[in-house]
């Protein structure tokens, strides 16, 4: 993401404001302790962007367990009360197969992959 | 199991241990000569295993977790995480996909599938009031193992 409107130093939340809906990149370890701080602090940008997409780009994540799920699907759940959605990109085969598991992909788009 | 190798760990169940918990059992599993993608399958169940303990088993205040972890000359490795919390009423039930008891936290009701699904074996124990203990089974080729040889 070459042009942030804004930028959280320190953070694992990088996120940029979009014709079509909020865009955000998230790096580094998505687990419980991380996704009970990132749910809240997006559905913030949600509600002050008044965004009905949101595009998730989880290409800087190293590491994600079942709370990534949690977190997709909650922020899925909000945006679909407003007509919108969620899409996913950057997600690695990994990150894939505990998606899959939940049937999450059922739910929200898929964008481009990366390899590995 | 004839352990070559073991450890034991105890800290606090709280939410920034997890990471370490990760961290703390991908180095004892170094002299394995892992593949990256065997010591992700490990990583993603402890925390899978850590995260539910640090969720449910002390809904008062944080206790204590637990975790041993050995393996054997031929890599295969035995992990428990335990914790002496509530305990779960139904561990048939706790272990399908989707089940949660952790509504307000956006908990998918996924981590022992996944648990499962990383690993070889996965045992549960628990009893109500008195603690959860888990066991993860794995059998870790090294690294040189891992690619097909020629014949």
């Amino acid at each position: 993401m070459e042009s942030l409107d804004r930028e959280v130093e320190d953070s694992m939340l990088f996120y940029e404001k979009r014709a079509n809906g909020l865009a955000v990149r998230l790096t580094g370890e998505l687990d419980h302790s991380a996704a009970r701080d990132l749910g809240s602090r997006l559905d913030a940008l949600i509600d002050e962007t008044g965004a009905k997409r949101l595009m998730m780009d989880l290409s800087g994540v190293d590491f994600m367990d079942s709370s990534g799920i949690g977190l997709v699907i909650g922020r899925y759940k909000r945006l679909k009360r407003r007509g919108g959605g969620v899409t996913l990109t950057g997600t690695n085969a990994r990150v894939d197969r505990i998606f899959d598991m939940a049937g999450v992909y059922q739910l929200v788009d898929r964008g481009e992959r990366r390899r590995g | 199991m004839e352990f070559v190798n073991e450890m034991r760990l105890r800290f606090k169940a709280l939410a920034e241990n997890e990471a370490f918990a990760r961290l703390a059992i991908s180095g004892f599993l170094l002299p394995l000569d892992p593949t990256l993608e065997a010591l992700a399958d490990v990583k993603t169940a402890v925390s899978e295993a850590v995260t539910n303990a640090v969720v449910h088993a002390y809904p008062e205040a944080p206790g204590e977790i637990d975790m041993r972890a050995g393996y054997a000359a031929d890599g295969t490795i035995e992990i428990d995480v335990i914790d002496r919390g509530r305990g779960i009423e139904d561990v048939e039930k706790a272990r399908q996909p989707f089940f949660t008891t952790a509504d307000g936290d956006e908990r998918s009701g996924m981590g022992f599938t996944v648990m499962e699904s990383f690993m070889d074996r996965v045992s549960v124990r628990s009893a109500p009031g008195k603690g959860t203990a888990v066991r993860l089974y794995k059998r870790i080729a090294p690294r040189d193992e891992a690619v097909p040889r020629r014949a």
